[in-house]
């Protein structure tokens, strides 16, 4: 692991690690999400049920599954960071959080204006949405601590800390919500349940799940250059960088 | 001078010395159960007095003032040491960080959470809770609210070193309370209902004996982010 | 050895990474040939550290303080010892009065008893002498000669001269560099 790892403990092969993935990551998201949305939002059947109004599920679950997948992978950075001190690791860490929160963002959006017309209210105290409200309160919880940190060293190691807390503490949030709702409200809402999907319907929305995952590791990508770059700007290197650019 | 080689001296020490502070300013443990006191008074006056509702509604309106008055002292939990230099001799000492962060936490809950305890059947009457139910009431606190000063003193090594880090210590840390919140309420519920309520308590107790080995890891490491 | 420089230089800072509470950004910190990092709490028993934050705490007596240091950090003592050293560092009548009563030279003595009531090899200090009269300064110096005579290093920062004389002293001069 350190072997493999310690080349890119240097910021520049770091950098240069990231340019050389973002081309792969931009074309991948750009094509699926557009091949996904045409799919799923004009040639998708639609649902008897719900007519035309599930469609919105092609933005919602993908947004969904991402924002949990980008803590996770968040959480695994901040390991990563203090157990070995890699500080391009704190910086990744710093990178993923404002668009995994932005994932969260418009899951939750998506979320509500899904549950306006199936449920006659545009917020609905489900378990999910609950649990992803929680998610967006974690996320904006890491941004903030490290914006408060006037040593930026300092504040991404805290929010590495606060990362790894959050993990250990959201599938105990994620159980507990969910006892929750189920204690205190029917099963209005196994509408939701999208494991007898279609395939017509399926399809687009696996394409779409990794066109939103290309976005976010693209996105990460892009704010994890910048993150490097300020990290280092009386370096030599980077003003060679910039000098040229 | 003899070495004494003892990881309770350190304890019981570090342990002495905040609760002792905590009596000499006796507004320390009293604001807060005021605090708790005066937001239970609230309720009535904002929803109305009529007993059924209130009983309904208890056992969630004890448990959110029980949370918000324990966020009053977290943040003394270690202002003061990072201040005037004690939490740096803390560090130097030979023995580990989270046993004297540890010790800092039982203090916390000895100053703030037991007495929340013992007064709890006084705010249960107030609230017209159901007499079967304040055992629940008090039982869930014995549990609950050392869970909270763990997971509270986590938010607070964080933003110790911060200028304004109070507000901040509570947008991190509430979330985290949630759980607790949530088997609290509802074993004091089931309890209402003169049901068994071992399963949540069960629960809370999982989540205590959890907190007690990883927190103290957690906080002392957030405590040495702090102070470099 | 004592670590001169202008304000800013970094003097405190690299007494900060040397005693382990700050990392630095490259290279180790060791002592004994052993990284301080990877066994701090052993690397500890070697340490006595006083900071600029002196950890004096100003609701406690200054009897209390000496007290509470002790138990944290592992060493014993009666009552009569601390109290004779109080006295001997000029704080008789005022071991038993809350800190944030006295002047910032008896705070500073009170954080300063620690200095004969320890047995560690490596003092590292940052500027001792602020707020302290002359005597008291005599005083101290007295105390670096019997722990060096006795074996152990003391790493220090001021910004005034020591008037004794040590035949193994030391300067490091940091600069401000751009």
């Amino acid at each position: 692991m350190w072997k493999w790892l310690h080349p890119y403990a240097k910021a520049e092969r770091a950098y240069q690690l990231c340019n050389t993935l973002l081309p792969y990551f931009a074309v991948v998201s750009v094509l699926s999400i557009v091949v996904g949305w045409i799919w799923g939002l004009a040639y998708a059947p639609a649902d008897y049920q719900q007519k035309d109004s599930y469609r919105i599920i092609f933005i919602h679950v993908p947004s969904a599954i991402l924002s949990m997948g980008a803590y996770s992978s968040m959480a695994i950075a901040a390991i990563v960071a203090l157990v070995w001190q890699l500080r391009n690791a704190e910086l990744a860490v710093i990178a993923i959080a404002p668009v995994g929160a932005a994932m969260t963002a418009i899951a939750l959006i998506t979320g509500a204006a899904w549950g306006k017309p199936m449920w006659g209210a545009w917020w609905v105290w489900d378990a999910r949405l609950t649990s992803e409200l929680i998610l967006l309160f974690l996320y904006l919880g890491v941004l903030s601590l490290y914006h408060a940190f006037e040593d930026k060293k300092a504040g991404g190691r805290a929010a590495c800390i606060l990362a790894i807390v959050g993990v250990v503490n959201l599938p105990i949030i994620h159980f507990s919500v969910e006892w929750w709702n189920t204690l205190h409200q029917g099963a209005t809402i196994t509408k939701f349940d999208t494991s007898a999907i279609d395939p017509s319907m399926l399809w687009p929305l696996l394409i779409n799940i990794l066109g939103f995952a290309a976005l976010v590791g693209a996105m990460s990508l892009v704010r994890l250059k910048n993150e490097i770059m300020q990290a280092d700007k009386h370096r030599p290197w980077v003003r060679q960088l910039v000098s040229r650019g | 001078m003899q070495v004494s080689n003892s990881y309770w001296t350190l304890f019981c020490n570090v342990y002495r010395k905040d609760v002792t502070l905590a009596f000499r300013q006796r507004a320390e443990i009293v604001n807060p159960l005021l605090f708790f006191l005066i937001v239970i008074t609230l309720f009535p006056l904002a929803i109305g007095p009529e007993p059924a509702l209130l009983a309904r509604m208890a056992p969630g309106i004890i448990w959110v003032a029980a949370l918000l008055s324990t966020m009053l002292g977290l943040d003394k939990i270690f202002r003061d040491d990072y201040m005037d230099g004690s939490l740096e001799q803390l560090i130097a000492s030979p023995y580990p960080l989270s046993l004297a962060v540890l010790a800092k936490v039982a203090a916390h809950w000895t100053t703030a959470g037991l007495p929340m305890v013992v007064m709890a059947p006084v705010f249960a009457l107030l609230m017209n809770l159901e007499p079967q139910a304040l055992g629940a009431t008090v039982l869930t606190l014995l549990i609950g609210t050392p869970l909270l000063s763990f997971i509270g003193a986590i938010g607070a090594g964080l933003t110790v070193g911060l200028q304004k880090g109070g507000i901040l210590m509570s947008l991190l840390v509430l979330p985290l309370y949630i759980p607790v919140l949530i088997f609290a309420t509802s074993a004091i519920d089931t309890s209402i209902m003169s049901l068994a309520y071992s399963g949540q308590l069960a629960i809370l107790g999982a989540m205590l004996a959890v907190a007690f080995v990883a927190a103290p890891i957690a906080i002392s490491s957030a405590l040495r982010v702090s102070v470099s | 050895m004592q670590i001169e420089g202008p304000n800013g230089a970094g003097k405190t800072s690299l007494l900060r990474i040397i005693s382990g509470f700050a990392r630095p950004d490259e290279g180790n910190v060791l002592f004994n040939n052993q990284n301080i990092a990877e066994d701090y709490d052993n690397f500890a028993q070697s340490l006595l550290f006083i900071g600029h934050r002196t950890g004096v705490n100003l609701q406690l007596t200054a009897y209390e303080n000496v007290q509470h240091w002790l138990g944290v950090h592992g060493y014993g003592c009666t009552e009569d010892e601390i109290y004779s050293l109080l006295g001997k560092l000029g704080l008789v009548g005022l071991e038993d009065v809350p800190a944030r009563t006295l002047s910032a030279g008896q705070q500073r003595r009170v954080a300063l008893v620690r200095l004969w009531l320890n047995q560690a090899k490596l003092w590292i200090l940052d500027e001792p002498f602020t707020a302290l009269d002359k005597r008291g300064v005599a005083m101290l110096q007295g105390r670096f000669q019997e722990h060096l005579d006795s074996g152990g290093s003391i790493l220090l920062t001021t910004h005034q001269d020591l008037t004794n004389s040590f035949s193994s002293l030391q300067t490091l001069v940091l600069e401000y560099r751009h």
